[in-house]
């Protein structure tokens, strides 16, 4: 069984020789178990950007430790795939060499590299878009590549950094139910990060809201909502219950909450 | 309701860039929308048909301009019959090869200098003086120090035109490896690749179209130079012919010769733009 544990972690950016350093994120703890789905939401600047590179490994933290099956993360590695929210996909490459990316870094051959990717590719819904530049893709398409990619290299967490913030409305509705059917069939851990309250519910097993100056996970609440549409309900129908808006409306109340108390001025 | 007032439009450019409703396939209001290929056609007839008048009506003599035909004939004169001891195929070819010659060691030293530059602050700092020493220093000024060094032979005119292609390609690519977005090169770490898979799999084909155009503006500042280089210490090539007709007043070779200067000018920018849709497809696309 995977895990992933941030332990005591803090993060200080130094300002300069008299200011004192920026508290980005403070005394943060957090586990994720293998199959859990846990969706960071908060204000801008509350350091949810700044876990997610910590736990990628993009930055490392000022005090305290993150630990993956037991390992120490000290740096960027292939055990924790990122998927961004845009202008990471390699436009001089075609949809299935996107997908199969990681495994040529490894040195995997061609026949067997693509033959992975095809699988992923299909899972994703883009089996009849493999030879196409990754450029003619709409935003949406673009995504499941990128998500595809990450998924191909066979990570223990999958990354999600705003991965669906650059999509419309609808189309970013049928991602959310697309990802949470994959999360489900190859049972990884998840850490996602989405401005959208409504989205975090319902994708989540786990939510956590963070608060800023300093950064810090302010509130956690255990998610079922993603359950009942795997168990086979209509999202619009989940988003739609009473349990789901009295929820959304609970959380956005401390979001606000937040804006408020930093001024608000800071979007 | 009053009269509508106009907005003031200048009365002659007013008319000239009139903007009228648009037909389906074309944008309202983008600056200078349409084809002009036959408008340049006609202005080019026009230019050539007016020369051909001035010079059949005598009101310039064929010392100081001949007429179009009489270097139509001396292109198939110096083609057949030569000039200097070779033919206008000979002065040609070894000019081509003096500058490609130069291309190919400009690129083969400037890319990867660029991208270290790029890539290392150690190597920016070590060659950042002697390139911007030396990049805004005109070739034929050193040129005279070149031929001290390195004799009159091909070598001096081959690194002169080296110089003058390495400094724009060095730094066309060295700005080239800030195309690749952050995202791009920490999903290639974040997938597991060393620091040199992300340079070589990441970093450059990022930096292709910049470096593209590096070395497509370098091989325009490196047929410049030769013709200079040619022109000052020579026997052979397109710069010697023009440069020595006009000492002998054959004014029908240097016009010839400047427009097979300019044709392969022309020729060579071709090239490149058909490499840069061959190479680079997704350019702009991004």
């Amino acid at each position: 069984m995977g895990s992933l544990h941030v332990d005591q972690v803090t993060v200080e950016f130094p300002l300069g020789p008299n200011t004192p350093p920026v508290k980005a994120l403070s005394n943060v703890q957090l586990e994720i178990q293998q199959g859990e789905f846990v969706v960071a939401l908060g204000a801008s600047g509350c350091g949810k950007s700044t876990l997610l590179n910590l736990l990628a490994g993009f930055l490392s933290p000022s005090t305290g430790q993150i630990k993956l099956n037991g390992n120490i993360v000290a740096g960027p590695g292939a055990d924790r795939a990122v998927v961004f929210q845009k202008h990471a996909l390699l436009p001089w490459l075609n949809v299935i060499d996107n997908v199969a990316f990681g495994l040529k870094l490894r040195g995997i051959g061609k026949s067997e590299r693509h033959e992975i990717a095809r699988k992923h590719l299909k899972q994703l819904g883009l089996e009849a878009f493999e030879t196409h530049p990754v450029y003619q893709l709409s935003g949406g398409m673009q995504q499941r590549v990128g998500i595809a990619r990450a998924l191909a290299s066979d990570p223990e967490i999958l990354l999600m950094d705003e991965p669906l913030g650059a999509l419309d409305a609808l189309t970013r509705e049928k991602a959310q139910e697309l990802i949470i059917r994959i999360w489900k069939e190859s049972s990884k851990m998840v850490f996602f990060i989405t401005h959208s309250v409504e989205e975090a519910l319902f994708m989540g097993t786990r939510l956590i809201v963070m608060s800023p100056r300093p950064g810090r996970i302010t509130h956690t609440f255990d998610l079922d909502f993603s359950k009942k549409f795997l168990a086979g309900a209509d999202a619009r129908a989940v988003k739609a219950s009473p349990e789901f808006i009295g929820m959304r409306e609970q959380v956005l109340k401390i979001i606000f909450g937040d804006e408020e108390a930093s001024g608000g001025d800071h979007v | 309701m009053s009269e509508q007032k106009k907005p003031p439009s200048n009365p002659f450019f007013g008319s000239l860039f009139k903007i009228k409703p648009t037909k389906p396939g074309e944008v309202y209001g983008v600056p200078g929308q349409g084809d002009s290929l036959l408008i340049s056609a006609i202005s080019a007839l026009c230019l050539i048909g007016f020369w051909s008048l001035a010079t059949w009506a005598g009101w310039i003599k064929p010392l100081f301009l001949p007429s179009p035909i009489a270097i139509f004939n001396k292109f198939v004169q110096v083609s057949t019959e030569g000039f200097a001891e070779k033919t206008l195929f000979e002065h040609t070819r070894i000019s081509v090869l003096r500058v490609f010659g130069a291309l190919i060691l400009a690129c083969a030293t400037a890319i990867p200098v660029g991208l270290a530059m790029g890539m290392s602050r150690v190597m920016r700092g070590i060659f950042d003086p002697p390139i911007e020493f030396y990049r805004p220093v005109p070739p034929l000024a050193y040129l005279p120090l070149m031929i001290v060094w390195f004799g009159i032979g091909e070598l001096a005119k081959v690194l002169l035109i080296f110089l003058s292609i390495f400094a724009p390609v060095a730094i066309g690519t060295r700005s080239g490896v800030r195309s690749a977005a952050i995202e791009q090169v920490h999903a290639a770490y974040s997938l597991g690749a060393s620091p040199w898979q992300v340079l070589t799999q990441v970093i450059l084909p990022a930096a292709l179209p910049e470096i593209i155009t590096a070395v497509r503006i370098g091989m325009g500042v490196g047929w410049t130079t030769l013709v200079a280089a040619e022109m000052v210490a020579a026997t052979s090539g397109i710069g010697f012919m023009v440069l020595s007709a006009s000492q002998f007043l054959q004014t029908s070779t240097v016009i010839m010769g400047i427009f097979i200067i300019a044709a392969i000018a022309y020729a060579f920018d071709m090239l490149m733009r058909f490499l840069e849709r061959k190479l680079v497809p997704w350019k702009g696309h991004a």
